[in-house]
């Protein structure tokens, strides 16, 4: 404890305000850039208490301090806290029974790998890593349109997590898929990852400036998610505290700064066929449709795209012609999520260099918006008539869904150093690098995301591999062994078990980043398995349980908590992937963005999905995923809070979603079990906590039960409208005296928590 | 019942209190152990709400802060400088730029003159511009300070500093440490309440951190109401539930959680009856204190409830004095839509218009009541505007702004304990520092804190082995604000 509190005082103390860069280099170099090694494991007494290195580390620290672990937790917690934690899923009744009653020596690491097998550990683990890249299905700021394909990148992560996919190729496809020699359209969708940074088609956004926006982003998501450093301290000025310059900061952000967003056909599965079909038709009817004007129309469309250009370069000059270039940056794709800029891009582009498809677009986009070049010249080629009778040959045309991605800039644009943060202001000029703290060169003169993508997943980089095992082993354990997640610099908190963080880091890079191992590993251990009972002896010594001596309790992520009450009574979707769905939630949630965007609930098994595929808006996310401390969908976000309040009580109580899952519940409680009123409760239990209910509980929960079946046997008005449409068997005061019981094991604080 | 539970341990109890009352001296802290065999039902969540003693006599009891994020433009409403005329249209003198080290200071930047007009008002004549004509009434019920300085200049980092007193994540809000320092009177009410203001979507808020509780217990977390329909989301029982149905699966919970925690110990599970218990109550309350039926129609207009332009902000006024009057600690309203890097005139005027008249109202029907001489009232901002116009948007006549300035801004007091009628501080001539009496953020949360009877450097809660504070490591108190 000293020791840490020491290093705490150091670092403090180092990390002076105001202290310049000469100084810090002066120090000794920070932990997090020193390359990890695996230690030897430490010697200890209680050896038989060791399943793996990782309780080697957690208990040497122990023994030093005169610590005893925990117990282990019994089965019943176990196998709900591994469900929970592997595939963020209660575990059903009988896969507990079965466990229980499963005396092999390995039933403990069978069910480990079960869960890890099972589709649903992708659902559960994507849910963090979107919460990182900011994932939302709107464009954010003001206007906030929708993006009915962002989607397509969150299932990429599914299915990579379910197939194991190492994190090194995880995060070359991401953050450079597009770049990869013969780039295949699933690895352009994995860079779909970048493409969750918002997008403003505000009247008047300066479109420069928000392409800006959007590649700080980028380069600071780089420095959260692989980096664990705060780069973005370093775009107006050197970093304060870590070494870092601006010069850093530039040279990362130049990485992203030729990446251009476009979305791809993307066909789902049955797709691709009828649309090839149809796709040479319409295009022989587009060429009937347009080849009596064609020469005119090309002549006319060269005068409009050189009126553009000149606006473009000479801002100020002709305000009509300074808006028609602004808006094809703000409405090119708008609706559906396109790159805004591609149109831009386009233009910039001599016809002869564009592709065919390049050509279309921006045809189609002129013919609709073109008018100003030559009103007389447009109504006489009689161009709107062309292209609503485009717009009807389209209609033939079967949907192909699109996809999301990056691809390099065509104009590529020059790279300098923003001065004080201001890309108005350009400074020195500077190359693609990486910050030199790290001391690497790159083997190309012209570095790209791919090698940037490559080098942070290459044994040379000391830090991401530990960013990345620390994450992990907070979603594990309530926190990180380095609990300032994000920050890893001189300013973050030094880890609580530095060897225990370096072994795992090497350990990972050394299994080839595969986290599914690196998820057994931890989940294997006897540190995990510790009962998470509070500890009298501990509460002074360490309150925080950073010393390991016991698990955590930990109430569950907002999402987890309505698909655990979906799947206690049965409702819950097991169908995986897909654009995302609207469940029910009040109306004046929604009235309050701007953009008034529909909210059209969703029917039939849509409105049971799990809440990773809620659709997210970024101006007014889903209200009761917000009221459980899901993240502000437009920043990253590397720990959730886990907060604990009165509304989050009346969500449980009151929310339509949960007394819709009670009365399913009910219903399941009395259709599964004829057994009378104990075993029923016993059933209820089962279903929620996994475990049978104490003799008090029981007692308790029948007073509870007699007295809602007298209460509600005097109103039946009450008992009709909490009864289910298809409810014959029971009479319904009995009916709605369980759904009473059933919203209480909803609501008990053991449901939402994972012990 | 609590016969057939388990309360905490005793060192668990002790170690909460210690927390709990946290530098409040031993006398809370002996008085709540003594009290602890007759502890009824309530666990120790209930006793930190319970209001505590302070350090030493108050002068307040409850606080209004009327946050007005974005950063209002102190040369255009509070601080009249003539001299600007004189420089209009030109760089800033140089001397104003040694040592200044800040991003958003640019060169090319050049003095702009308010275009408002100015007028001193009340006994103390103080300065309003024609923009704030009904808070220039309650002049001589003002104390306004003209040397606010803050230490960062964009927008988020700035209001984490003036609500948590650092510019980072990771610290508890003003109203947390407040309602922690006294618990909360209100049985039926949070103990913080936010409420935010109509933006139609824009504004620069930087959302719910700023009403954290982070490492304080989540109990001491803000509450954000709304003004109109329910209050809160999910406060109406759903249909088939009535409030005796609604009692009875509380107290089934509340047992089974009790139960619980006898095997697991987990301090959570009293946090969460707490919360749930305290739901139940503002189930019933919250309605009541929406309903405006009891109100005049006098006071009702005073507040600009019934006009388009007033009635978002005037309904939140309105229901902060509501709320002060059922006991709750600290209401903070937030309106952030003040950032006017362009367009000033229009936009200032349009913010304005939707605040003065109920800000005004507020303070007036307080004092009406009796209610400000134990309600503190606090308007502001994060930081200032610069006295050059804004050199990164194009600045057409008469459509220029201002940019953010972190090194001199205006914020006014009034109410329980405040010397009002006066002016604190100077500014220099053309408004860009504080030449006289400064006022740090953190000085100015000392002096709050005092005025609630709590040392703001007692006032501690031990977090990752070190004893943190809402003044972070400085603050003193503002002497002549004090009455």
């Amino acid at each position: 404890m000293y020791h840490r509190l020491l290093i705490l005082m150091l670092s403090a103390f180092f990390a002076v305000p105001g202290s310049s860069f000469s100084q810090n280099k002066a120090l000794p170099q920070h932990w997090s850039f020193i390359r990890p090694v695996k230690s030897p494991q430490p010697e200890v007494d209680l050896s038989e208490w060791l399943e793996n290195p990782i309780d080697s580390f957690v208990l040497a620290s122990l023994e030093r301090l005169q610590i005893t672990p925990s117990t282990r937790a019994d089965p019943i917690t176990l196998i709900r806290r591994l469900s929970l934690d592997l595939t963020g899923l209660p575990p059903d009744p009988q896969h507990v029974q079965s466990f229980i009653s499963d005396q092999r020596p390995d039933a403990y690491e069978r069910l480990v790998d079960r869960l890890l097998a099972s589709p649903h550990y992708g659902e559960r683990w994507a849910r963090p890593w979107l919460d990182l890249c900011h994932y939302a299905d709107s464009d954010g700021y003001l206007t906030d349109q929708l993006r009915p394909y962002a989607w397509r990148h969150r299932q990429w992560v599914v299915n990579a997590l379910n197939q194991d996919m190492p994190f090194d190729q995880f995060t070359v496809e991401q953050l450079a898929g597009d770049q990869l020699p013969h780039s295949r359209t699933d690895q352009k969708i994995a860079t779909g990852f970048l493409r969750h940074t918002l997008s403003n088609r505000e009247g008047g956004a300066d479109l420069e400036e928000f392409r800006v926006k959007q590649t700080l982003d980028r380069t600071r998501m780089v420095g959260d998610i692989w980096l664990g450093l705060t780069i973005g301290c370093a775009q107006c000025h050197d970093h304060k505290y870590d070494p870092l310059t601006q010069k850093d900061f530039f040279q990362l952000y130049s990485f992203f700064n030729n990446a251009d967003e476009i979305n791809i056909n993307a066909p789902l599965p049955g797709e691709e066929g009828p649309h090839a079909v149809q796709r040479v038709r319409y295009l022989k009817k587009r060429h009937e449709i347009l080849a009596p004007i064609e020469r005119d129309l090309i002549t006319l469309q060269d005068r409009w795209e050189k009126k553009m250009l000149y606006a473009a370069h000479n801002p100020g000059k002709d305000h009509r012609w300074d808006r028609q270039w602004e808006l094809l940056g703000l409405i090119w794709g708008g609706g559906l999520g396109e790159g805004q800029l591609e149109g831009v891009e386009i233009v910039k582009v001599p016809r002869a260099n564009r592709t065919t498809l390049q050509n279309e677009r921006l045809q189609d986009y002129f013919l609709n918006h073109g008018s100003l070049v030559d009103p007389k010249e447009f109504s006489r080629l009689e161009l709107g008539e062309h292209a609503s009778n485009l717009q009807q040959a389209r209609k033939d045309l079967p949907s192909m869904a699109r996809a999301p991605t990056l691809k390099t800039a065509q104009n590529q644009r020059p790279n300098y150093i923003h001065l004080r943060g201001e890309f108005r202001s350009p400074g020195m000029a500077i190359k693609p690098n990486i910050p030199a703290i790290f001391s690497v060169s790159l083997n190309s003169d012209s570095p790209t995301r791919l090698d940037l993508a490559r080098w942070l997943v290459s044994p040379e980089n000391p830090i991401t591999a530990r960013v990345l095992v620390n994450r992990m082993w907070q979603e594990f354990f309530g926190q990180g062994l380095v609990d300032t997640p994000e920050d890893f610099g001189m300013r973050g908190n030094p880890p609580s078990h530095g060897k225990l963080l370096d072994w795992l880091a090497v350990d990972l890079v050394q299994g080839g980043w595969a986290v599914k191992r690196l998820h057994k590993i931890i989940v294997m251990s006897a540190t995990y398995r510790q009962s998470s009972k509070t500890r009298e002896d501990l509460l002074e010594q360490d309150p925080g349980n950073r010393l390991l001596a016991r698990q955590t309790s930990m109430r569950l992520s907002a999402e987890t908590i309505r698909d655990s009450a979906l799947k206690a009574s049965g409702l819950l979707s097991n169908r995986i992937g897909g654009p995302s769905v609207f469940p029910p939630q009040p109306d004046r949630v929604n009235m309050e963005a701007f953009g008034s965007n529909p909210w059209p609930v969703s029917e039939g098994e849509n409105r049971y999905r799990r809440g990773l595929y809620t659709f997210l808006l970024r101006t007014s996310p889903y209200a009761p995923f917000t009221i459980f401390d899901a993240p502000n969908p437009n920043q990253t976000c590397a720990r959730r809070n886990r907060s604990n309040t009165p509304l989050q009580a009346l969500t449980l109580l009151n929310d339509e979603v949960f007394l819709e899952a009670a009365r399913h519940l009910a219903a399941r409680i009395i259709r599964e079990s004829d057994d009378g009123l104990q075993a029923r409760i016993t059933l209820g239990f089962r279903l929620c906590l996994a475990r049978e209910p104490s003799k008090e509980e029981s007692r308790r929960l029948t007073s509870y039960f007699m007295e809602q079946v007298r209460i509600f046997n005097s109103d039946p008005q009450a008992s009709s409208i909490l009864s289910l449409p298809g409810n014959t068997t029971t009479e319904s005061d009995t009916f709605a005296a369980w759904v009473g019981v059933s919203s209480v094991l909803l609501n008990l604080h053991e449901f939402i928590t994972r012990e | 019942m609590m016969n057939c539970l388990h309360p905490l341990t005793l060192q668990q109890r002790r170690l909460f209190l210690q927390q709990c009352a946290g530098g409040l001296g031993g006398t809370a802290l002996i008085h709540m152990l003594q009290s602890e065999s007759q502890a009824n039902i309530p666990n120790e969540l209930t006793h930190a709400l319970q209001p505590k003693m302070a350090h030493f006599a108050p002068k307040a009891k409850n606080v209004i802060f009327l946050f007005m994020a974005g950063a209002p433009s102190q040369l255009d409403l509070f601080d009249p400088k003539p001299k600007m005329r004189e420089l209009h249209g030109q760089p800033l003198p140089a001397s104003f730029l040694t040592d200044l080290d800040d991003a958003l200071l640019k060169g090319s930047a050049q003095v702009f003159s308010s275009p408002r007009s100015f007028t001193r008002h009340g006994q103390c004549g103080m300065d309003f511009s024609d923009y704030l004509p009904h808070l220039a009434q309650r002049a001589d019920d003002l104390c306004m300070i003209r040397t606010m300085f803050t230490d960062v200049s964009n927008h988020h980092p700035a209001q984490l500093l003036m609500n948590c007193g650092i510019p980072r994540f990771g610290a508890p809000s003003m109203g947390a440490w407040v309602t922690y320092g006294l618990g909360n009177p209100s049985h039926n009410l949070p103990g913080f309440v936010v409420m935010l203001s109509n933006s139609t979507g824009t504004g620069d808020l930087g959302g719910t951190a700023l009403w954290d509780n982070a490492f304080l217990p989540p109990i001491y977390r803000g509450v954000t109401f709304r003004s109109t329909g329910e209050p809160i989301l999910f406060l109406s029982n759903p249909r088939g539930i009535n409030s005796t149905t609604q009692r009875a699966r509380l107290s089934a919970i509340r047992d089974l959680n009790q139960l619980r925690h006898r095997v697991t110990e987990d301090p959570e599970i009293n946090a969460r009856v707490s919360a749930y218990e305290l739901a139940f109550r503002m189930q019933s309350a919250a309605p009541e204190l929406i309903d405006f039926s009891d109100e005049t129609e006098h006071t009702l207009n005073s507040y600009g409830v019934n006009d388009e332009t007033t009635r978002w902000f005037g309904s939140n006024c309105l229901l902060a004095r509501r709320m002060v009057e059922r006991g709750v600690r600290f209401v903070q309203l937030y309106h952030y839509t003040w950032d006017d890097h362009a367009d000033l005139n229009k936009n200032l005027k349009r913010n304005c218009s939707m605040t003065d008249q109920p800000a005004a109202a507020l303070i007036q029907d307080l004092k009406q009541r009796g209610l400000l001489e134990d309600t503190l009232v606090v308007w502001g901002g994060e930081f200032g505007r610069t006295p050059m116009h804004e050199v990164r948007r194009i600045n057409a006549a008469g459509r220029e702004g201002r940019d953010h300035h972190p090194f001199s801004f205006t914020m006014l007091l009034a109410g329980a304990g405040i010397k009002t009628g006066q002016i604190i501080g100077q500014t220099d001539e053309l408004g860009y520092h504080g030449i006289e009496d400064k006022v740090h953020v953190h000085d100015l949360q000392a002096t709050l804190l005092h005025l609630l009877g709590l040392d703001h450097t007692q006032l501690t809660y031990r977090f990752q082995g070190r004893d943190f504070r809402l003044t972070d490591i400085g603050g003193k108190i503002v002497s002549n604000i004090l009455a």
